[in-house]
């Protein structure tokens, strides 16, 4: 047989996923809009899974590799709690899943992570991946189809001095977690403005108007924050555009 | 295909869960292949989408008092700079560092994994591994997966029974020991600075200020280099890092900006 289908596992449904990390807490969000080239899947697919009670990873990519992986994970962290009868810490998750990313090495996941939670101390923390399970502890970081648009305006507006100076200096976020909020919902703003895989966001007067209630179903900002009283999710509506 | 997943044994789980229950899950060892009938073409494919972090300038070099390890903290993917933060220098283990260019997540991988064997090999053997065995384990490794796709240049530096130890190990299966090396997309200008520099009787000082100069004059030229230069020293109580600098404000150190002459004072006009 000469001819053959050319063997292509990957899609991209887009997204963007954000986190910011603070003194004592950890905010994560993403967009829940699913799409495939120019299709949209779906205005209410949540990107975010809980994968421990302080640990929560966003991811964009292929969503069908990225359920796997959540449930690879989850599995993996029921075997734990049998083990050690205790939640898994963020750093410890963090670890576990670059490891579980690399060990697809020859046959990647096609997601892109950031992992957010609160470490032993308390401290919020975010880790960010490539697809191959390189990863890295920030104050910040933003994955997926706008995080090209979202960076450098995190950076502008974050930047902290480098963990690797010497004389090391104090890298956390200095924003409350109400500014972080804000912060987050900012990007998505302008994200959204620009990528046709990021919904954009409805000005805030609108929410409350019966007639464009009924316009708006679907198309989130899907926010989850931690902090000391444990996690709280927050929705914000998003156009159908 | 069949091939050698030995450099995974440490990771397999230990301890009161029976076999059956872990073998459920993808654990260690082994790596998932895909069963694509072309595995380079679709390496290819894969390695394209998922754009891995790259980019580098490292370099490490043996003088009198020790070894001296110095790296860039960019990773790019493509045009795109995904990181100013990375620690390009891996701490194997108090007397052992190593350092990384090529696929992050490949150095990030082995050299964890290396850090592994070389405790292992401590707990055996009551001593600590020589950096020619971890230079060498190290080599072993990636030249068993020879072919696959793997990215890795690594320099090995560390102080041993032997004294101060350097070698070069890279995923093509080359291992070469040396006094002077520099690896990345950057080290032909480190090389410069560096082998014009270099002298084997250096003081600690100014052996830091070499590999700290060549780190900056690698990132002033090299697009994919950039962010801080780490300077790491090897001696004979373990490793230090000496020094952490932002080269945009190295850069001011090297040309500070000097007074220039104002050839044209600005004059009242008549207005007239």
């Amino acid at each position: 047989m000469k001819q053959q289908a050319n063997w292509s596992p990957y899609d991209n449904n887009g997204g963007t996923c954000v986190a910011i990390a603070g003194a004592d807490y950890c905010v994560v969000a993403s967009d829940t809009r699913m799409s495939t080239g120019y299709s949209i899947l779906t205005r209410d697919y949540s990107k975010i899974c809980q994968l421990a009670e302080k640990s929560v990873m966003a991811s964009s990519g292929f969503q069908a590799d990225v359920r796997a992986l959540q449930k690879v994970l989850a599995a993996r962290h029921a075997i734990y709690q049998h083990q050690h009868n205790k939640q898994m810490s963020c750093p410890a998750m963090a670890q576990l899943l670059s490891n579980t990313l690399y060990y697809k090495r020859f046959f990647p996941y096609y997601a892109f992570n950031v992992l957010g939670g609160l470490d032993s101390e308390g401290k919020g923390c975010v880790f960010t991946y490539d697809a191959v399970g390189s990863y890295e502890r920030v104050g910040y970081s933003s994955q997926g189809s706008g995080s090209t648009l979202i960076m450098p305006f995190l950076d502008n507006q974050l930047k902290s001095p480098s963990p690797l100076l010497l004389p090391a200096q104090d890298a956390v976020t200095p924003l409350s977690e109400s500014e972080a909020i804000d912060l987050v919902k900012t990007c998505f703003a302008s994200a959204t403005e620009r990528d046709i895989y990021t919904a954009a966001k409805y000005p805030y007067f609108t929410l409350f108007s019966e007639h464009v209630r009924h316009v708006l179903q679907g198309d989130k900002l899907e926010i989850v924050v931690l902090n000391v009283s444990g996690i709280r999710r927050e929705y914000m509506e998003l156009r159908k555009d | 295909m069949k091939f050698d997943a030995s450099g995974l044994e440490s990771h397999v789980l230990r301890g009161g869960v029976s076999d059956d229950l872990l073998s459920v899950f993808p654990t260690a060892p082994s790596f998932e292949i895909p069963g694509a009938t072309d595995f380079d073409g679709f390496q290819k494919e894969a390695i394209q989408m998922v754009k891995p972090a790259k980019g580098t300038t490292t370099l490490a070099f043996i003088f009198k008092d020790g070894v001296m390890v110095a790296a860039d903290s960019r990773a790019s993917m493509g045009g795109y700079i995904s990181s100013q933060s990375v620690k390009k220098i891996i701490e194997i283990n108090p007397y052992m560092l190593g350092t990384m260019a090529g696929g992050a997540a490949d150095c990030q991988f082995w050299h964890r994994n290396l850090g592994i064997k070389c405790r292992l090999h401590e707990l055996a053997n009551k001593r600590r591994i020589s950096v020619t065995g971890a230079s060498k384990l190290l080599a072993n490794i990636l030249y068993s997966y020879r072919g696959m796709g793997l990215s890795v240049g690594t320099m090995i530096a560390g102080w041993d029974e032997t004294g101060p130890g350097l070698y070069y190990v890279d995923s093509e299966g080359g291992r070469l020991k040396g006094m002077r090396f520099s690896v990345g997309s950057g080290s032909p200008y480190a090389y410069g600075v560096l082998d014009s520099g270099y002298r084997y009787d250096m003081s600690v000082e100014e052996a830091a200020e070499l590999a700290r100069r060549a780190i900056y004059h690698a990132t002033f030229r090299d697009g994919a280099s950039g962010g801080v230069a780490s300077v790491y020293h090897v001696g004979p109580n373990g490793w230090k890092k000496l020094s952490g600098d932002d080269v945009a404000e190295l850069h001011y150190n090297y040309y500070p900006v000097e007074a220039t002459v104002v050839e044209h004072e600005m004059a009242e006009t008549s207005t007239a």
